[in-house]
């Protein structure tokens, strides 16, 4: 069966026909051309095809294109301005090498734009203290909060900085929007 | 993948109605389990009915300060909803624990109850598995291992159950509110998931066609005072070899009022450890009562060479639990 979908990706309104089988991975990579996300798995398990799905992170490989028709999808090359001007994530990664092949790196970007968000929210992980304080940007919080997406080239140590790099600049930032 | 006709869902009741009248329809979710198992042909329905965007998002806080979680509530925003981190926090702290962030954004409540297992040999089509094709044998008996049940299993499989989220569910004497053909049923946690018996392709008691629309959560003092602990072979992102949900009320004295103990990992279904909660009724919380009731607990236990790591470590795990929450550990 057939479906015709609309999808907004990276702020351009795309409509496509798709089999109902295909995955919103497929259908943005073979049939837009969207070759952002990575098919590492295909089952849920790398990370490697992380968007911000109307905002949030979420995998595209176990996802059903046709599920998601109306939706907003965010890739790591839509972070950037319309100006070409980097994003403060993806700033952060070129400054702490935070990635070797790269392949991963698209994923990894979207999760850690998610994450960050998540902790300004004050959603608690697995491994904070208490449930209803306000989550920190330890090495441990990073590191779990971002324990769905792997590195077969092992670039952890550069990704970790990276993305604390991000958080903090993000919370100076809010913080003088605050005092403002 | 068979061709797959797709429809989204109107109302529950249609719903419903769609998947009872064809035994080739499966309701959607999330879909972190079902296109996983769509693409492997552990399942082939030949129609999927996405109930995912049906208005059952909501949690609400119910006049007898209970809660109730809507099916389609996903993951991520159930662990995060404050009354959950304040008066349940097993059941936050268990979500948690489970899979990825990602993943926890997509993932239902209802469909993380209705996850099917991760044996090995069920994903595998290639293997004999009496759980996804009746009769054909098991392969994890004398096969890999290491994840298998050590309570309750049986000749035909002996499998546990993935999800964490039931386990917390479990030790919080939760109810699953289910639509069916005939109407609305309330099912309490405990008689939701079942041992596989002779009939290992039935993971829960729900009737094909019935939908999971809310689960309900009562208050309770063990409740409050709740936690969750997973062993598992990664620091992150794998599932339990074992876990355990446990909550505890102590009296003035430091005595135990009331408690609650359920296992992952052990079993077929999230196993209520009630001989270990008896035993430690009215007693002092302390390694050596709590090891003493889970050996209770455990008397029944049948393990092979792979699986006898799984008893020392759920009776240690639930020491651990127990005596860390008496002593006002959040975590
Ligand atoms: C890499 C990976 C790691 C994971 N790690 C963990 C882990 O550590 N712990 C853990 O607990 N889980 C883990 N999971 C499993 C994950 O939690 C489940 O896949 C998820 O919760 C399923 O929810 P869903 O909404 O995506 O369900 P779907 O995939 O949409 O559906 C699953 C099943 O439920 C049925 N269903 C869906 N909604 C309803 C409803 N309302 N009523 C009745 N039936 C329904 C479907 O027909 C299907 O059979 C992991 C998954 C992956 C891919
Ligand atoms: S343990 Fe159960 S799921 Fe695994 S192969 Fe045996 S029958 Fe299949
Ligand atoms: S390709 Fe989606 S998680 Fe690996
Ligand atoms: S940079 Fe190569 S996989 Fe991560």
């Amino acid at each position: 069966m057939d479906a015709e979908i609309t999808l907004t990706v990276d702020g351009q309104r795309r409509t496509v026909t798709v089999d109902t089988r295909t995955t919103l991975l497929d259908a943005l990579r073979e049939r837009l051309g969207v070759t952002n996300p990575k098919k590492g798995c295909d089952h849920g398990q790398c990370g490697s095809c992380t968007v911000l799905l109307d905002g949030r992170r979420h995998l595209t490989c176990l996802a059903l294109a046709v599920a998601h028709d109306g939706a907003e999808v965010t890739t790591a090359g839509g972070l950037s301005g319309p100006d070409g001007a980097l994003h403060p994530v993806q700033q952060a990664f070129l400054e702490h090498d935070g990635c070797q092949c790269g392949y991963c790196t698209p994923g990894q970007v979207c999760s850690a734009v998610g994450v960050l968000d998540e902790i300004r929210q004050g959603h608690a992980s697995h491994v904070s203290e208490d449930l209803e304080a306000e989550p920190g940007l330890t090495d441990e919080e990073v590191r779990e909060r971002m324990s769905g997406n792997l590195c077969r080239c092992g670039a952890y140590a550069g990704i970790l900085a990276a993305v604390k790099q991000a958080g903090e600049q993000a919370g100076e930032q809010a913080g003088q929007e605050g005092a403002a | 993948m068979k061709e797959l006709t797709y429809h989204r869902a109107e109302d529950a009741a249609s719903a419903v109605a769609l998947v009872t009248g064809d035994p080739d329809a499966r309701f959607l979710g999330g879909g972190t389990n079902l296109v996983d198992h769509l693409k492997l042909g552990v399942t082939s329905p030949t129609t999927l009915v996405d109930v995912s965007r049906l208005p059952m998002d909501e949690v609400a806080e119910l006049p007898d300060g209970g809660l109730r979680v809507g099916a389609n509530v996903r993951n991520s925003d159930l662990a995060a909803h404050p009354a959950v981190r304040r008066g349940w926090p097993v059941v936050a702290r268990a979500l948690l624990a489970g899979a990825s962030g990602q993943i926890r954004n997509q993932a239902t409540t209802g469909g993380n109850l209705l996850q099917r297992t991760r044996c090995v040999y069920f994903q595998d089509v290639t293997t004999p598995c009496n759980k996804r094709e009746p009769g054909t044998g098991c392969s994890a008996i004398g096969g890999y291992g290491r994840y298998n049940a050590v309570l309750g299993a049986s000749e035909a499989c002996v499998t546990t159950h993935p999800s964490d989220l039931a386990v917390g569910l479990a030790a919080v004497d939760a109810t699953v509110v289910v639509l069916g053909a005939g109407g609305e049923r309330r099912v309490p946690m405990g008689d939701f998931h079942r041992l596989p018996s002779d009939r290992p392709e039935q993971d829960t008691t729900l009737a094909h066609g019935e939908l999971v629309t809310a689960v309900e959560l009562p208050a309770s003092a063990v409740a409050r005072r709740s936690t969750y602990r997973k062993a598992r072979d990664r620091a992150s992102y794998a599932f339990a070899l074992v876990s355990v949900a446990a909550g505890v009320d102590l009296d003035d004295d430091g005595r135990v009022r009331d408690v609650r103990i359920a296992w992952g990992g052990v079993a077929h279904k999230p196993w209520r450890a009630a001989v270990a909660e008896e035993a430690l009724r009215g007693k002092f919380l302390s390694e050596e009562s709590v090891r003493e009731a889970a050996e209770a607990e455990l008397a029944a236990a049948v393990t092979d060479e792979q699986t006898a790591y799984k008893v020392p470590m759920v009776r240690n795990l639930t020491a651990l639990t127990l005596t860390s929450l008496a002593e006002g550990a959040t975590r």
